[in-house]
């Protein structure tokens, strides 16, 4: 087998054997919280009857480990079960919130990732000098305001006072796509702001590391123009470390904009995670757990495996 | 009335200054603030309703797990949501009294234990189906089992026999409840089509608006319902509901006129909401009161000396001020206001003594071990303020008081109705009888005060039955004075409802009923270009 199939392989299995402990995790977790989703969807208006009722019929009162193992196997086999608050089908609710979720992330990323490379090679180009710090301390800058002062005032800003785009961006089925890019444009601004600067630094560093090496200055000797060497020579070795960032921020894009998407009335996955914690429906929370663990395991098992392909050393072992 | 006030009403009718600067514009002309609020909201009628538009509401408290069952209805965006497709047998007006609806007739017999509701002829559903009397049966039927988890539950459990004909239905009581008609208004018994026994949350009803997307905790849409009985709602081809959870973004949504009318304003923000252009802040003082609460079985608190030093010891004008926004009224230790009928206004308003306060603390010979107070943000809003202005309050009369903070997840299961002495909030019942048979009867589920006295009961239970009006308003007046002397009940305040809406919205009055218009707003507001 060749060597890069093997890791490969060697990679998922792991992620995998993670995702099964996450599982764990996620379910006992939940379960040790005080309450149980009977108590917590009748709050105030709960009887010892109607507990009693609830619980039954959400089949609370079988043993822990019965359910835990029920749960998985329906997962594997993507059977999620239903909402116990709504009575909805979990696959299609959290479906259509993913959906979301992804579509305001890619759009986030085609901005922010190219940017972030361009301002960080340009940044290691002038190293040191004004558009190096000019780029520095604005990334920088937005990196340090919590994302949602920079998504009120982008808000107040572009929205209330020029009236420029959407205050809200509610999106929903049926509609057209410029519409919707319409929509997310401020969360969208916020998202960069808040992703750039980690990027753009990682790139910045890894590139200037390797223009450290003896075979820049062959080509600087050359005669090569500065952007082509760091181009064509520099930024091809400084790839590893800079995927590993973007995967990250990738990650983050997906997993961690609850608040933005509060801000912003977004029907993404982390107001729908955080409605369903509140009642206690663990079905949907744990649903969204394993979600996010995946894309987790998902995208870091991606950035080894490009970190992988981008290294001739990994590529071809003796 | 004088030209200007006439001149003055009519602009303020159609929305081209605020009911604040109405209501402060006719003071000048020697009107006062009472009178002003009711020339308005009969002006407000008169107007002429534009028909047509979109009108959208930006709501919080909606959430992705709401369902359309109208039985689990339980946050403001249900309620609002179900009122739109649904309809009730009756309606409470803003004055108080009885609006017939799916019912158009109501009658009693002598001693109240025999309701009989007339239904209306020619009622349709959504469906193309028109609403009948065994629909109305079988609507009240679903939600006296237990398993359909109603709200509304503790209402129809009083209901001992139901029975229909070909255009009435006969309720039978267990005891005799002159306020039946009033429990029927109750928002989560909204006629469905066969009770919706076979589809709870189809979203199919009578009312003025069709369903057309339910997406929740995200928004929901409808569209005029054409069939509908009653001319005089629903002026606006389409309205929307738009959940907008957070504060600030649905202000900006306001704002930036997304949305032509917002519910729960935060009253840290009024006094810069004032100051917007195109906006006005409509606030109605409702049933609704923040409380702190004390289990009248557990010591310290068994003894009314302790409960009463505690209802001594809060500054209850402050509260209002600084927790309010001053958008509230002060409590009085018992859970009935002026906006609910037969209201005693003689009883004397209890004030912030920390003098007597402390004569009654060293009456319990308290060891002076620190009284705990838990608390969290969810109780109400401005819960651990409120509770940090008592702690001072009490400290100035000598009293130990000490704040436990909770978290606000598991906060109605955990510490509400378990711990001696905690924030709580109600949202008020439309007539007397029901707060009290909630919240203070012996029996009840809900009686988080742990407060007995079986005089207190009985009081309770003949007044449900009397209808001579005086004799009930006295006995309502006795079971306050018994709670507001030897209650576990602390009530400084009770909230206003505070809105706002955009002065394009034609139609808008003041309803203490509940929130939004008492969530009637989208249907009896409209749109002027």
């Amino acid at each position: 087998m060749h060597p890069v199939v093997k890791l490969v392989t060697q990679r998922l299995a792991l992620g995998l054997i993670l995702l099964i402990a996450v599982s764990a995790l996620i379910f006992f977790g939940v379960a040790a919280l005080p309450g149980d989703a009977a108590q917590a969807m009748l709050g105030q208006s709960a009887t010892p009857e109607s507990l009693a009722n609830l619980r039954e019929k959400m089949g609370l009162n079988e043993p822990i480990l019965w359910r835990y193992g029920h749960w998985l196997l329906g997962f594997a086999t993507g059977d999620l079960g239903v909402s116990l608050s709504n009575g909805q089908d979990i696959a299609k609710s959290v479906g259509q919130r993913l959906g979301n979720t992804i579509f305001l992330a890619f759009w986030a990323a085609v901005i922010a990732v190219p940017l972030a490379i361009t301002l960080g090679l340009i940044a290691a180009r002038y190293n040191g000098r004004w558009p190096d710090k000019l780029i520095s301390g604005v990334t920088l800058a937005t990196i340090s305001l919590p994302e949602f002062v920079a998504g009120y005032i982008v808000m107040y800003v572009l929205a209330v006072k020029f009236h420029l785009f959407p205050s809200m961006s509610m999106v929903f089925p049926g509609m057209g796509i410029f519409e919707r890019l319409n929509a997310i444009i401020l969360p969208v601004i916020v998202l960069v702001m808040v992703v750039l600067a980690h990027m753009m630094r990682m790139t910045r560093a890894a590139i200037l590391n390797v223009m450290e090496s003896a075979y820049i200055e062959t080509a600087e000797l050359k005669g090569l123009s500065p952007i082509n060497v760091i181009w064509k020579h520099a930024f091809p070795n400084a790839i590893a470390p800079v995927v590993n960032v973007v995967m990250l921020n990738l990650a983050y894009l997906v997993v961690g904009v609850v608040v933005v998407e509060v801000v912003f009335v977004y029907p993404g996955m982390g107001q729908f995670l955080v409605d369903h914690v509140t009642k206690r429906d663990m079905p949907v929370v744990q649903a969204c757990g394993m979600i996010f663990a995946a894309v987790y395991i998902g995208l870091n098992i991606l950035a080894d495996v490009v970190s992988i392909l981008a290294n001739p050393r990994l590529r071809h072992p003796k | 009335m004088s030209v200007e006030l006439n001149h003055l009403l009519k602009t303020a009718a159609k929305g081209l200054i605020s009911r604040r600067e109405f209501v402060g514009r006719a003071g000048a002309l020697g009107v006062s603030a009472a009178m002003a609020g009711a020339l308005l909201t009969t002006a407000a009628k008169a107007e002429e309703p534009k028909k047509g538009g979109i009108l959208r509401a930006g709501m919080s408290g909606g959430e992705s797990t709401n369902s359309l069952d109208p039985a689990l209805a339980a946050s403001e965006v249900p309620f609002t949501v179900n009122l739109l497709w649904g309809d009730t047998l009756v309606d409470v007006s803003e004055n108080g009294e009885i609006v017939p609806r799916i019912a158009e007739e109501i009658s009693s017999n002598a001693d109240a234990t025999e309701w009989k509701f007339k239904i209306r002829q020619g009622v349709k559903f959504h469906n193309g189906a028109t609403v009948t009397p065994e629909d109305v049966v079988a609507t009240l039927k679903r939600h006296t089992d237990e398993k359909s988890q109603s709200g509304a539950l503790g209402i129809v459990k009083g209901i001992a026999e139901m029975s229909s004909d070909a255009d009435s239905v006969t309720l039978k009581l267990v005891a005799g409840n002159a306020d039946l008609p009033f429990l029927m208004a109750d928002y989560h018994l909204i006629i469905q089509p066969n009770g919706g026994i076979d589809a709870p949350d189809a979203g199919i009803g009578a009312g003025p608006y069709k369903v057309v997307a339910n997406e929740p905790g995200v928004r929901h849409t409808f569209e005029k319902f054409a069939d509908h009985w009653d001319t005089t709602l629903g002026h606006a081809d389409q309205v929307e509901i738009l959940v907008i959870n957070d504060n600030t973004a649905r202000m900006a949504a306001l704002q930036a006129g997304q949305v032509h009318m917002i519910n729960k304003i935060d009253p840290k923000i009024i006094g810069l909401l004032k100051g917007a252009p195109g906006m006005s802040v409509e606030s109605v003082a409702g049933r609704g009161h923040y409380v702190f609460i004390m289990h009248c079985d557990k010591a310290p608190f068994d003894n009314n000396d302790m409960r009463m030093a505690l209802k001594l010891a809060i500054n209850r004008q402050e509260m209002v001020d600084k927790i309010l926004g001053g958008l509230g009224s002060v409590g009085n230790d018992f859970p009935i206001n002026a906006a609910y009928p037969m209201f005693d206004d003689s009883i004397p308003q209890r004030e912030y003594d920390p003098v007597k306060a402390k004569e009654y603390y060293d009456k319990t010979g308290h060891d002076g071990s620190p009284i705990v107070l838990q608390v969290a943000n969810g109780a109400f809003p401005g819960a651990i303020e409120a509770a940090q202005l008592f702690q001072q309050s009490a400290n100035a009369a000598g009293i130990p008081l000490e704040i436990k903070r909770e978290p606000d997840d598991g906060y109605w299961s955990n510490v509400w109705n378990v711990a001696p002495f905690c924030a709580s909030y109600w949202g008020g019942r439309p007539v007397q009888d029901q707060m009290y048979s909630t919240a203070y009867l012996s029996t009840a589920d809900w009686n988080d005060t742990k407060f007995r006295d079986a005089g207190f009961d009985a009081t309770l239970i003949a007044a449900r039955a009397e209808l001579d009006g005086g004799k009930r308003k006295a006995m309502y007046s006795e079971l306050a004075n018994t709670l507001r002397d030897t209650g576990g009940l602390i009530l400084p305040m009770f909230n206003d409802f505070v809105a706002a809406k955009r002065d394009e919205v034609g139609g808008w009055f003041a309803d203490p009923n509940g929130e939004m218009m008492n969530g009637r707003a989208l249907a009896k507001c409209w749109l002027n270009a």
